[in-house]
């Protein structure tokens, strides 16, 4: 029993892991967003950053950017639950002789590993941009890629395991992923009112440890170990909350 | 004959309302069991019951000999099922939506690669094994799902409305499949749909449900006989009346219809 638990993880795992190889376009399509804030706001607004005594804008935004390919992958890969326990295979892990807790697992992990991929391919596109990482603490920042992504899919899976139908699905971009994306020190640096409220939100710490690794930028709150702390909390108090409405789902 | 699905005096209420009311009946292992109603009469939350999607609000339960509350996983192994809305996985191919199954239902995997063999030649897409399913028509599709609930042997299958939306041709082939599994293997099926002619040429008990109440429980022949009719779909009028039934809509049909927009040019 128990090597059959994993063994599913697995298998749900692979499962997320072979789509993604197997629909280019979706890949591709989910690309243009960071390239495009890349490009229109790391050459738009470098001068204005520059001269403000910023730096370079292109080594402050990418990191930010970075995260923000991951975040969309990330609870996109989550809120697909909702269409899938529907028309999908979803409905048939649900009637399978295993536990809600490994489908669950299985497909926030696969969900997580392809939201990093997306992560990293940002981050090679952005060498191409003028970005300059440092090459040592990459690992490091494959790990916090990893992190962001394990959150924000169990996010993604926890509010699709409560929602009826797609109509919700605007509502928790605007009100949810855009707030998260915004009030993160993604673009701008975090300061004042902004610099407060960003202290709840988790991918602030996640952009902060990815800055860190990627450009050793000191951290504005506890330095990087703490980042990389409350990373890991949260993505542990994010899966159990995450599996516990999995569980409720009614097919 | 030994008894595969025994229901005594099942009951499901949400809130006020109560989708299922006081049922009984039993399926014989081994025969076909045809279990009829209009839209809304309570069909799909029965099948849910009986397949530990939901639970009862009063009642009991027994499935191939394990009661679908307690022993929920050991009822999963022992029953496949084929849902009214699709649950292939269509980004996968048709060998790898199998072997996926064959993992969640803990197939000794020596013996996994033989017994998808079996099941994609027995529906005849042993060829089609590397074509992703969404190249598949909907009469395809229905016959891949059909193999992979029984990929893992079980003593029960569920098909809930399998034929809807296939044309004549399809729907033959897909009740010849079943009709010789019920035959060479025994296997017990348990079936709900809207054409009456598939019943009575399938089915060896028919149980019609309506507004949540059994009102028959009896071979097609008999009643016929009993509702003096020509037909059973004349019968099933003739007991649940003409009245056309204001389903409520679900979210599950608004998302039927996105579907259908999507999926419609491959349903055939």
């Amino acid at each position: 029993m128990k090597s059959n638990f994993i063994y599913v993880i697995y298998i749900l795992w692979l499962r997320q892991i072979k789509r993604y190889f197997r629909s280019r376009a979706r890949m591709i399509g989910s690309l243009g967003q960071p390239i495009l804030f890349l490009v229109a706001l790391g050459y738009g607004l470098g001068p204005t950053f520059a001269k403000a005594g910023g730096g370079n804008y292109i080594q402050f935004l990418a990191p930010g950017v970075i995260a923000m390919g991951i975040l969309f992958t990330a609870v996109f890969s989550g809120i697909e639950v909702i269409w899938d326990r529907q028309f999908g295979f979803l409905k048939e892990t649900l009637v399978a002789p295993v536990s809600r807790f490994s489908v669950m697992l299985g497909r926030t992990l696969g969900g997580a590993t392809v939201a990093m991929l997306q992560g990293v391919i940002v981050l090679i596109i952005s060498l191409f941009i003028g970005f300059h990482p440092t090459l040592t603490l990459i690992p490091a920042a494959i790990l916090f890629m990893l992190g962001i992504a394990i959150v924000f899919t169990a996010l993604g899976t926890g509010i699709a395991s409560v929602l009826e139908d797609m109509q919700g699905f605007q509502l928790i971009m605007n009100f949810v992923v855009m707030p998260i994306f915004f009030l993160s020190g993604a673009l701008f640096p975090l300061e004042g009112i902004i610099g407060n409220v960003a202290k709840f939100n988790p991918l602030t710490y996640g952009i902060d440890g990815l800055r860190y690794t990627l450009t050793g930028v000191s951290s504005i709150f506890g330095g990087v170990w703490f980042d990389a702390l409350i990373l890991a909390i949260v993505s542990i108090v994010f899966l159990i909350i995450g599996a516990r409405l999995f569980k409720k789902i009614q097919v | 004959m030994s008894t595969a699905i025994s229901v005594k005096n099942l009951t499901k209420s949400f809130g006020k309302f109560t989708a299922v009311n006081d049922v009984s009946f039993e399926v014989e292992a081994g025969t076909t069991f045809a279990f009829l109603g209009p839209n809304g009469a309570g069909k799909t939350t029965t099948i849910k019951m009986l397949t530990t999607l939901v639970d009862p609000t009063a009642g009991s339960i027994v499935v191939n000999g394990f009661d679908p509350t307690k022993d929920a996983l050991k009822v999963r192994k022992s029953f496949g099922i084929v849902f009214q809305d699709p649950s292939l996985d269509d980004e996968l191919t048709a060998y790898e939506n199998m072997f996926f199954h064959a993992g969640l239902y803990g197939v000794p995997r020596k013996d996994t690669p033989a017994r998808i063999k079996e099941m994609l030649e027995f529906v005849e897409l042993w060829d089609r094994r590397d074509s992703l399913v969404k190249t598949f028509s909907g009469g395809m599709k229905r016959r891949l799902e059909i193999a992979r609930g029984l990929l893992h042997t079980p003593a029960v299958l569920f098909l809930d409305e399998p034929t809807v939306g296939l044309d004549p041709q399809t729907r033959n082939h897909i009740w010849e499949y079943i009709k010789k599994l019920n035959k060479d293997r025994g296997l017990t099926v348990f079936f709900t749909t809207h054409y009456m002619d598939e019943v009575e040429r399938i089915a060896d008990k028919v149980a019609i449900i309506d507004h949540g109440k059994m009102i028959a429980n009896d071979t097609a022949a008999n009643i016929i006989a009993k509702a003096g009719t020509q037909t059973l779909e004349e019968a099933f009028i003739k007991l649940t009346g003409h009245t056309i039934r204001a389903d409520e809509a679900t979210a599950a049909d608004a998302f039927r219809k996105m579907a259908a927009m999507h999926q419609g040019k491959n349903r055939r």
